[in-house]
């Protein structure tokens, strides 16, 4: 064998060892700090205000510079990352079942995480509205127009979006409370995924879908997202339909202890997500078309959102780790709806 | 030399080439400019306003690096597997071709998945490399081995048909000469195999920087950070940003065009050496 | 086999050709370290889940009408792409005409387009607001989001592979032997589905089993497409996801190892047939 022939082919193929490996770490600066949150698709108009006022908040209160790295996806996939190795140190997602995950499969904060903050460690809430084309040409008022044949009704699939999980409880609460029973519930619900031509993997592409194929007579959507789509995406083009009852959708946030531990950014990820909770940030919330928490705040931003009864899911659904199982995991009362007729 | 029978009719010709042409049309002209009207939407200052970003910038920078390590890393191991089949008989050989195809035929979503699996926080390595703080998933190294393993084929599927018609009479003839191996390749092998080694690694090139599929499974989506061109893609596709998002779509289909015109002057280039020299 | 392999008694034959242990070992070592490795570690996953349970998932009534769509739409992309890939072949090689050297290029742009950019702009085109989706939709043919939409993804998904095989053996087909045919009498059509389609069978054959093994994993450019509605318009890759968005790594790795000894099964099976002709030929 000749030896140079070896050596430079053994040569090239080392070459990549160090490349491969040499990409952890990063200078560091004693005056300055960075978080990443690992946040789900919605909030990054959000985080897009937030972050520099609090880095200003931070140099003023303690004269440190701090950075963020924002990483924004479907909530379930983020969650899965950060079990995975994504060193998040702040969580801010869609759905507590995916923060409750972190905790029960990769123990990396503590199982009662959501007593840790003001207001179940969710600095701002939601809710899930109809988003219906300008004047409403199907008529569609309530739940129970959803499931008129002929109305088309776009909403992402729950088994990949935490949103659509929202709104499969919504219209179940309304199913169940029209209906009087779980069985009357599971009907009304397999109706309205009747009426579904598309289910899309997140709440984006639904939106999508709805705004800019021309797909459907009714968006079932966060309440943030329809009054993005309704001011934003299609001036004039929608109009929001509050129906008579939703969920109560609390977004959760959370510091992911034993990340931020050994970041040694525990004190900031914590005043970062306390901050949520000041004026300043939740005035940026309504902006972001978030129902703030704050009483204040939100008597300034009342008539901005209409007020909708709503049913929440530690109550109605005895929490998330149960509504998972129930109605989404393997076997649930989704695949039950989906199960192609024999 | 009569064409007489070997050939079809006028009418038969123009028939069978509009219909190809059409097909071809619809199915790949046709995308590809819905792909510059949307980025171009807003005309060309619009353009240039949603290309020239920091994030996009970042990943446009984070995208060729990918290329730059995985490329080379194909281009050793497609010239070593080659030459290994090509020059050689041994029992076996169909397998290790197929096993060498095998990531053309894996969904690219398992693809990014068996990386998580390995190297991930509960994955096979993933307490050893939590201990020593190395970083593989949702960073450089695990972005770079799932592209390294989706283009994994592309150099050695273009050299093995080229290497075994070419045979090795010329090695041969070139050894028994008295040139080392090394000689032989360098000044045999390489010359011959030089144009359908660079088409390989331009098609190998492309593939590196589009891969969305598996590289978003290992990626992390950290703005600035991990984001590759087809990530960012659809990040600005989630922002609504449409025209954005159609904007570096077009960047990477600019790119695809490159590449292709790139290939297209080699193989010019080809014909005209394989002419003179046979 | 000649007899000298037996004499030598060694698994190889013998060449005088250096750097069969350096290139085979390299190679052999690189495969395993990048691709047989990992792809092993699905086996373990999936294994770690006993017989019965991965049954359960692995062929659940919705995870066979994934399969079914898969392997079906990839599989109609397939014989779409062998015939006008076949036909695209035959012009780009046989025939002259302006812009060829263009066209003949513009065949490789799914090799290098990124696939979640072919997904998003298929989606604009036959989405029934698209510009070939609205005059579609009053005909009452519906392209997005449904398995005809996944099977014009996958048709420009694999149209490269069908092409690129057979044009260089139709290249190579001397026109001797359809001259010989003609002489001897044979017509047109007859020359060509008795000499020339069995010389390139072969290539035609590789060409659609590549581009099928491509479609049936195809997840960026279909999932835009696709509509994604289970039991109808659910593709495998999906499944797949949907298993990891329920922390099922097991389930997932289950449905995938599914896919990949069928994908497997069928490559190795074509790259016999191929080798099993080389022999024939060369012999």
């Amino acid at each position: 064998m000749n030896r140079r022939a070896f050596t430079a082919t053994i040569a090239l193929a080392l070459a990549a060892g160090p490349l491969l490996a040499g990409c952890s770490g990063k200078p560091s600066n004693p005056n300055a700090v960075e978080l990443t949150n690992v946040s789900y698709d919605p909030t990054r108009e959000l985080y897009q205000a937030i972050n520099p006022a609090f880095a200003a908040f931070w140099k003023q209160k303690t004269g440190k510079d701090v950075t963020f790295r924002m990483s924004h996806g479907g909530s379930g996939k983020q969650s899965r990352a950060i079990i995975d190795g994504l060193d998040a140190d702040v969580a801010t997602l869609a759905l507590g079942y995916d923060i409750d995950a972190i905790a029960s499969k990769a123990k990396l904060l503590p199982a009662d995480w959501q007593k840790a903050l003001p207001d179940n460690s969710s600095p701002y809430t939601s809710t899930i509205v109809f988003l219906v084309r300008k004047g409403n040409p199907k008529g569609i008022k309530d739940w129970a127009d959803l499931v008129r044949p002929g109305v088309e009704v776009i909403t992402p699939n729950p088994k990949t979006s935490g949103g659509a999980r929202w709104n499969f409880l919504a219209a179940w609460a309304y199913g169940k409370k029209a209906g009087g029973s779980d069985a009357a519930a599971e009907d009304f619900v397999r109706k309205l995924y009747g009426n579904v031509p598309v289910l899309d993997s997140g709440a984006r592409g639904a939106t999508t879908t709805f705004v800019e194929r021309g797909i459907g007579d009714v968006l079932i959507s966060w309440e943030n997202e329809a009054f993005l789509a309704e001011k934003e995406l299609g001036k004039g083009k929608f109009e929001i339909v509050a129906p008579s009852l939703s969920i109560l959708a609390e977004p959760p946030v959370a510091v992911i202890t034993e990340n931020a531990k050994k970041h040694g950014t525990t004190e900031v990820a914590d005043a970062y997500l306390r901050y949520l909770y000041t004026p300043e940030a939740q005035t940026a919330i309504a902006h972001a078309f978030y129902r703030p928490r704050d009483p204040k705040v939100a008597e300034q931003f009342k008539s901005q959102f209409p007020a909708i009864p709503m049913v929440t899911v530690d109550k109605d659904f005895g929490g998330w780790g149960r509504a998972q199982k129930t109605y989404f995991d393997e076997g649930g009362v989704f695949d039950r709806i989906y199960t192609p007729k024999k | 030399m009569t064409m007489r029978a070997t050939t079809e009719g006028f009418a038969t010709r123009l028939v069978l080439i509009t219909v190809a042409m059409l097909f071809l049309g619809f199915f790949l002209l046709l995308p590809l400019v819905a792909v510059f009207s949307e980025a171009l939407k807003q005309g060309i200052g619009g353009f240039i306003e949603h290309v020239d970003t920091p994030d996009a910038w970042a990943a446009i920078r984070l995208t060729l690096l990918i290329a730059a390590i995985s490329v080379p890393l194909n281009i050793v191991f497609g010239i070593a597997a080659s030459w290994a089949i090509t020059k050689f008989s041994f029992p076996g050989k169909s397998l290790l071709i197929t096993l060498i195809d095998l990531p053309f035929s894996v969904s690219p979503v398992v693809s990014g998945l068996i990386f998580v699996l390995l190297f991930g926080a509960n994955g096979l390595f993933g307490a050893w490399l939590a201990e020593h703080d190395l970083k593989i998933i949702f960073a450089v190294p695990g972005i770079v081995l799932a592209t390294v393993f989706i283009t994994f084929p592309f150099v050695a599927r273009e050299l093995i048909p080229l290497m075994m018609e070419q045979g090795k009479d010329d090695e041969e003839a070139a050894l028994s000469l008295g040139a080392s191996g090394w000689q032989t390749f360098w000044h045999v092998t390489l010359p011959n195999i030089r144009w359908g080694l660079l088409y390989g690694v331009l098609l190998c090139n492309a593939r590196a920087m589009g891969e969305f599929g598996a590289v978003s499974v290992v990626s992390g989506h950290i703005r600035g950070e991990t984001n590759t061109m087809p990530l960012h893609v659809e990040i600005l596709y989630n922002e609504y940003d449409f025209v954005g998002a159609f904007a570096v779509a077009s960047l990477l289909a600019c790119l695809a065009l490159v590449t292709l015109v790139a290939k297209s002057v080699l193989e010019w280039r080809f014909d005209l050496h394989g002419g003179a020299k046979h | 086999m000649s007899s000298t392999s037996l004499t030598a008694g060694r698994w190889r034959r013998p060449s005088v050709l250096p750097g069969f242990g350096l290139t085979f070992g390299f190679s052999l070592a690189w495969l395993t370290l990048i691709v047989l490795i990992p792809l092993a570690t699905i086996f373990l996953k999936a294994a770690g889940m006993g017989w019965s349970q991965f049954v359960d998932v692995g062929f659940s009534p919705r995870a066979i009408a994934a399969y079914r769509l898969s392997f079906g739409t990839a599989a109609a992309a397939g014989l779409v792409n062998a015939v006008f890939g076949l036909l695209v072949a035959w012009v780009l090689v046989r025939y002259s005409f302006p812009g060829q050297r263009v066209i003949s290029a513009l065949v490789d742009l799914p090799f290098a387009l990124p696939t979640a950019v072919a997904g998003i702009a298929l989606t604009a085109l036959y989405a029934p607001t698209g510009w070939v989706g609205q005059y579609l939709d009053p005909l009452g043919i519906k392209v997005a989001f449904t398995p005809i939409g996944i099977t014009i993804a996958l048709v420009f998904i694999g149209l490269p592979f069908v092409v690129r095989s057979v044009e260089p053996v139709l290249a190579d087909l001397g026109k001797d032997v359809e001259e010989a045919a003609a002489t001897l009498g044979a017509t047109r059509s007859q020359t060509f589905s008795r000499v020339i389609l069995p010389a390139i069978g072969p290539a035609l054959l590789t060409g659609f089993a590549m581009a099928f093994a491509r479609g049936v994993g195809e997840y960026g450019s279909v999932i835009f497409i696709s509509g994604n509605m289970p039991g109808k318009t659910e593709i495998a890759p999906l499944l797949i996801v949907t298993q990891l968005e329920q922390y099922a790594y097991e389930g997932a790795t289950a449905i995938a190892t599914v896919m990949m000894l069928a994908s497997f099964s069928i490559l190795l099976l074509i790259n016999l047939i191929q080798a099993q002709g080389r022999k024939r030929m060369g012999a």
